[in-house]
């Protein structure tokens, strides 16, 4: 039995930034610090599926979101869109591609153009992507508002007049236009209330259904991605520690970090918290990352060893995968 | 016995094209000695004015109104500005969403600490500096001493709140005012802020109103909760009690419009509270909710916002509440 091909995999994914250097660098010569924002990524998503990638603030998750729509260049690593190997593309050879690949960001009140209508900015895509001229562009755009359940004069109107939840609708509108199969959705719902998150999340799992969408689904809100996700990815400086089914994932977590963003997050449970915050310390900066596991400065298992040794990502489970040395074999 | 705060009727309202706009319409609420008041609702809801009002420091062009903050049996809101300044820091302090924009960039910790105490307590430089010391090393601040040298750059997120706490509890005042503290921070770090001041508030004895649009945090951390919503009160309850039988409809919605991390895979498909909060200067008739309400009938225009009892020591804003159960 084979699985079937994944639409994206990506295989050792790196992307660094080398940053600007000190005056007093530059006089001693020293070489630029070099951030490295993805450290060896491999991931796999299949088809009609998502994957909801986690993390806390510089783990890289957003770095990852712009080398898969190839917004930034990856340094190293591949990226499999489809069949094809999309990470050396040159920008001429990235129009076809550019459709079937979109993103929705977390800001929609910059993500969208202050200067135009929601009508032209839905039609534009499909102008660009050469799907429609003008006109039968223009056409479609009553279309694209009800798939995300905004009504059809709203397309006379310009983002300042529209909610943040509408905003976001429209950017996701902005999005399907050009029908694409991957959808990249950069934390959309984090700018939002309670209530209307929940109504961007049904309109987003529906619309996956409805389309035959994939998704790679990123957001720091483990309850989101626990309600949205097929399978889940967590990632911590840079790297992914576990991922897996997102049942598994959420119900046995056999990485230390994921136990400890679990029981960091608040639930719905009004009983008094236990005292012990679950995991001490700060993120340490990506500028310097820790030896051998970059988790072991905030681990409560960690050992000696873990200085040294840099875990391989490790089965511990059908799909399931971790990158720790002490938890799985306790 | 009465209570350490009692908020009673307050109304604070911003100018608006069209009369007025009320961030917090009616808002009433008691915190007891050493307890947590969780005040929760979503943005615009009044939760922050709220707040900023009981310590008179509303943005301009707001204004109170109306209403009585009683401080240990004295208003606040008609006490002459000398004396409301020896309350403020001293009895009752503040912190804030975004730690970064409360401190000042060009000082150092040090010197903001140590300003505090030579204003507040009169404290002399040296003393001071060894008190600012111990402040850090209380709120959890490693090598406390050389980080009285930082600014605020140098540190995390995380850490800025730490100072910002240390700042907020160096006169050991009775009650602390945490207007979202943790909502710019990360999960992991939003714990250890929690946890600090849980540990802090056992210590002193000091209650605390904590603001959030979280409703995880406030099941956790307050013994009381007051839900708000367009500047009113909805409902009000010990915690357990609101959780177990929430009884407004808006309470309900929110409760069922969150996804958990206990049911991952199962796709539920969540409950939508359909519509827009409504526009402040243009609130319908009765009750601020009825517009996006699925149990809404032509009574609810007759609504007065007066909370009716529900359980005990429970109330709510909805007179038809014992449908919802």
């Amino acid at each position: 039995m084979t699985a079937p091909a994944p639409l994206l995999e990506t295989t050792d994914l790196v992307k660094w930034f080398d940053l600007r250097r000190s005056p007093g660098g530059r006089l001693r010569r020293e070489a630029a610090p070099r951030l490295t924002a993805v450290d060896g990524v491999s991931l796999s998503v299949a088809r009609n599926t998502t994957l909801g990638v986690v993390g806390e603030s510089g783990s890289g998750k957003t770095t990852l979101a712009r080398c898969l729509t190839r917004l930034v260049e990856p340094d190293g690593g591949s990226i499999v869109f489809d069949g094809t190997e999309i990470s050396s593309l040159r920008r001429s050879e990235l129009g076809a591609l550019r459709r079937r690949i979109q993103i929705v960001f977390q800001d929609p009140y910059t993500s969208l153009n202050p200067q135009m209508t929601v009508g032209s900015m839905l039609a534009e895509p499909l102008r660009v992507h050469g799907i429609a001229e003008r006109r039968e562009a223009r056409a479609r755009v009553p279309e694209l508002l009800e798939l995300v359940g905004l009504a059809p004069r709203v397309a006379r109107v310009f983002p300042r007049e529209l909610s943040g939840g509408q905003r976001q609708r429209v950017a996701i509108a902005r999005a399907l236009a050009p029908q694409p199969d991957l959808l990249v959705a950069d934390e959309p719902v984090s700018a939002l209330d309670v209530s209307i998150q929940a109504q961007i999340l049904n309109l987003l799992a529906d619309l996956a259904e409805r389309l035959g969408l994939t998704m790679v689904f990123i957001s720091h809100q483990l309850s989101v991605i626990a309600h949205i996700a097929d399978t889940v990815a967590v990632m911590y400086l840079g790297r992914i520690v576990e991922s897996g089914p997102v049942e598994t994932v959420f119900g046995n977590p056999q990485h230390p970090y994921t136990a400890a963003l679990l029981a960091a997050n608040p639930q719905i449970v009004p009983e008094r918290r236990r005292r012990k915050p679950a995991i001490r310390g700060d993120i340490p900066s990506p500028l310097h990352i820790p030896s051998g596991c970059r988790f072991r400065t905030r681990c409560a298992y960690a050992e000696e060893r873990c200085a040294a040794i840099d875990p391989p990502p490790e089965r511990v489970g059908p799909g399931h995968v971790a990158r720790c040395v002490v938890l799985p074999f306790r | 016995m009465s209570a350490l705060l009692e908020v009673r009727n307050l109304n604070t309202a911003f100018p608006a094209a069209h009369g007025a706009a009320f961030a917090a319409n009616g808002v009433s609420f008691d915190v007891e000695e050493g307890a947590t008041k969780g005040i929760v609702g979503e943005s615009g809801s009044g939760k922050s004015i709220t707040l900023r009002s009981v310590l008179g420091i509303v943005p301009e062009p707001g204004r109170v109104i109306e209403g009585q903050v009683l401080w240990r049996g004295r208003d606040l809101l008609t006490l002459p500005p000398r004396e409301l300044r020896a309350i403020r820091g001293r009895e009752i302090s503040m912190i804030f969403q975004d730690p970064t924009s409360s401190l000042n960039p060009v000082f150092t910790i040090g010197e903001q600490i140590a300003e505090t105490l030579r204003v507040k307590l009169g404290m002399g430089g040296r003393e001071a500096r060894a008190r600012s010391v111990e402040l850090l090393d209380h709120v959890g601040i490693p090598a406390a001493k050389e980080r009285l040298r930082s600014y605020p750059h140098e540190l995390s997120g995380g850490m800025r709140q730490r100072v910002m706490i240390a700042i907020a509890i160096s006169c050991r005042p009775k009650l602390l005012l945490a207007d979202e503290p943790t909502t710019a921070l990360d999960v992991t770090i939003q714990d250890q802020i929690l946890a600090l001041l849980a540990e802090l508030q056992d210590e002193f004895g000091m209650a605390m109103v904590l603001v959030s649009h979280d409703l995880g945090i406030v099941a956790q951390n307050c013994d009381s909760v007051t839900v708000m919503y367009a500047g009113h009160v909805i409902e009000d309850a010990p915690t357990a009690e609101l959780f177990r039988s929430p009884s407004h409809p808006y309470t309900v919605g929110l409760l069922r419009a969150l996804p958990s991390t206990r049911e991952p895979g199962t796709r539920r498909r969540l409950a939508q509270i359909t519509g827009q909060p409504p526009d402040l200067t243009q609130l319908p008739e009765g009750c601020p909710f009825r517009p996006r309400c699925a149990w809404s009938r032509d009574a609810c225009k007759d609504v007065t916002m007066e909370l009716v009892p529900a359980g005990p020591l429970h109330g709510t804003a909805c007179p038809f509440f014992e449908e919802l159960r």
